[in-house]
């Protein structure tokens, strides 16, 4: 191919097609996983271009009241995107939840856990990890179980919190704390707990975890911010998020 | 914008922290800078490079080996367990080993730079004199580096008031234990409660300026001495 002819041609590597758009969407830091999956599918099935920025829903929040670049924001719980609806950051018709938490009592050992519940009660076991239940909606959770079984004071000295659900998971997988209240989603794989034993806890023993989708106010005019919510939304995305450990709800 | 009494007990941890640590520092870092300023040992550059390692990475990297080294499968957390003390992470003693690590660099290189300072010829004097090596090191060496002992207690405790990403990773947020300033402003940040993030990191601000306001006048002055007797 003669120079010239690649000169002219080079502007197509960089083309999109006309109907093709760019929408940014910040995404909270336990849905990685799934949300990776079906960013693969969204651009596949629409065309249109997906950028993801994870982060804990504390930070990302900040980050949009400030005038961060985002379209779309997938938050781990509801507060967060009723905030900025208020604020008026957000459009109030687009919320709905596009998933909803599931926590399971986790140690690396296998085997470690046989019956989940007797072993939180007989306490013998060295550190608890917890989110922080003050910033991570998994960590209220939690606090909530304990509250249930009537474990919060006696097991007060065995608790330790990471300061979201990623780190709580370290603590567990590294060994330093024998049992964790984690997100199923983060050990879960293809159905299956992926490594070390688990108890899933009854969903009735907390407050459902619902996480919030919401389109911001500066992206209500871009078509690939309103086909990936009505993406997330589909039977397809809903089913494919719940394979990663997490139930759901038809959306209305 | 008033402090909380858990914004004061976080405070109250951090001087703890930063005093306990930058002691251990002094103690340990003053043989190693010595060791450093004097050797033609090959093993010079790898241990100066070990030492300055701290500066270089990021903290997140620094505290997740030392989660995986302290715990219970780390050679250092069987070496703990084995000798009875059990695991370091998620308690005091815990931090201050990470601090001591994340630290190393500003108080070893001021006291390095300073022993190099004072070159052979004090040292050759005094030994002429009949002064032994302890008493060469104590009553010339020490005195005459005696601005870098400043800078390095001075950066080696503010240094250690400002660290974070260590304290995240092997803290586990434990009142009075573990949850140090830095992380306590940062669980204000992510709550949202931004006014009490501001006061708590506010008295941050002040206090590391005054620390290093402190500092550079000191070594101005003592610049100043220096000139003057020579």
């Amino acid at each position: 191919m003669s120079l010239y002819r690649f000169i002219v041609l080079l502007p197509l590597l960089f083309a999109q097609p006309l109907w093709a758009a760019t929408v940014t969407a910040a995404v909270a830091a336990n849905f990685t996983r799934p949300m990776q999956a079906l960013a693969d599918r969204f651009e596949a099935e629409t065309g249109h271009q997906l950028r993801l920025s994870f982060g804990s829903s504390g930070q990302l929040f900040a980050q949009i009241q400030n005038g961060a670049p985002f379209d779309v924001f997938l938050s781990a719980d509801q507060a967060k995107p009723e905030a900025l609806i208020d604020a008026g950051d957000a459009l109030a018709d687009s919320r709905f939840t596009y998933a909803v938490g599931a926590l399971a009592l986790w140690s690396a050992t296998p085997n470690r856990i046989q019956d989940g519940e007797a072993l939180l009660r007989r306490g013998d076991f060295n550190r608890l990890a917890i989110a922080n239940p003050r910033l991570a909606p998994y960590g209220a959770a939690a606090m909530d179980v304990l509250g249930r079984l009537g474990l919060n004071e006696p097991l007060a000295d065995h608790i330790v919190q990471g300061q979201n659900i990623a780190q709580t998971h370290q603590f567990v997988a590294t060994g330093n704390a024998d049992l964790g209240l984690v997100a199923l989603s983060q050990i879960i794989e293809a159905g299956q707990i992926a490594s070390g034993s688990a108890w899933i806890i009854p969903s009735d023993y907390y407050h459902p975890i619902r996480q919030d989708a919401v389109l911001l106010s500066r992206a209500q005019d871009n078509t690939a911010a309103l086909a990936l919510l009505a993406f997330l939304r589909s039977d397809t995305s809903q089913a494919l998020i719940e394979t990663y450990g997490y139930h759901i709800e038809v959306p209305q | 914008m008033t402090l909380s009494p858990a914004d004061w007990n976080a405070l109250w941890l951090t001087l703890r922290l930063a005093s306990v640590s930058t002691l251990v520092l002094l103690v340990l870092g003053t043989p190693l800078a010595w060791w450093l300023a004097r050797t033609r040992h090959w093993l010079k550059g790898p241990v100066a490079a070990l030492v300055a390692l701290p500066l270089v990475l990021p903290p997140s990297v620094l505290g997740f080996y030392l989660l995986i080294s302290l715990g219970p499968n780390g050679p250092i957390g069987q070496l703990t367990q084995g000798l009875g003390i059990g695991l370091l992470p998620f308690t005091f003693a815990g931090l201050v080993v990470g601090s001591v690590l994340y630290s190393l660099p500003f108080v070893v290189q001021p006291i390095q730079n300073a022993f190099q300072a004072v070159g052979d010829r004090p040292l050759d004097a005094a030994a002429t004199l009949r002064a032994g090596p302890w008493d060469r090191f104590w009553t010339v060496a020490v005195p005459l580096a005696k601005p870098g002992f400043i800078s390095a207690t001075v950066l080696g405790f503010a240094h250690t008031v400002g660290e974070f990403g260590v304290v995240l990773m092997i803290g586990g947020n434990i009142p009075d234990e573990t949850r140090v300033a830095s992380v306590q402003i940062y669980d204000h940040v992510e709550a949202l409660a931004y006014d009490q993030a501001h006061a708590l990191a506010a008295v941050l601000v002040v206090f590391s300026f005054a620390a290093l306001a402190t500092l550079y006048t000191l070594q101005r002055r003592n610049t100043h001495l220096n000139w003057g007797r020579s």
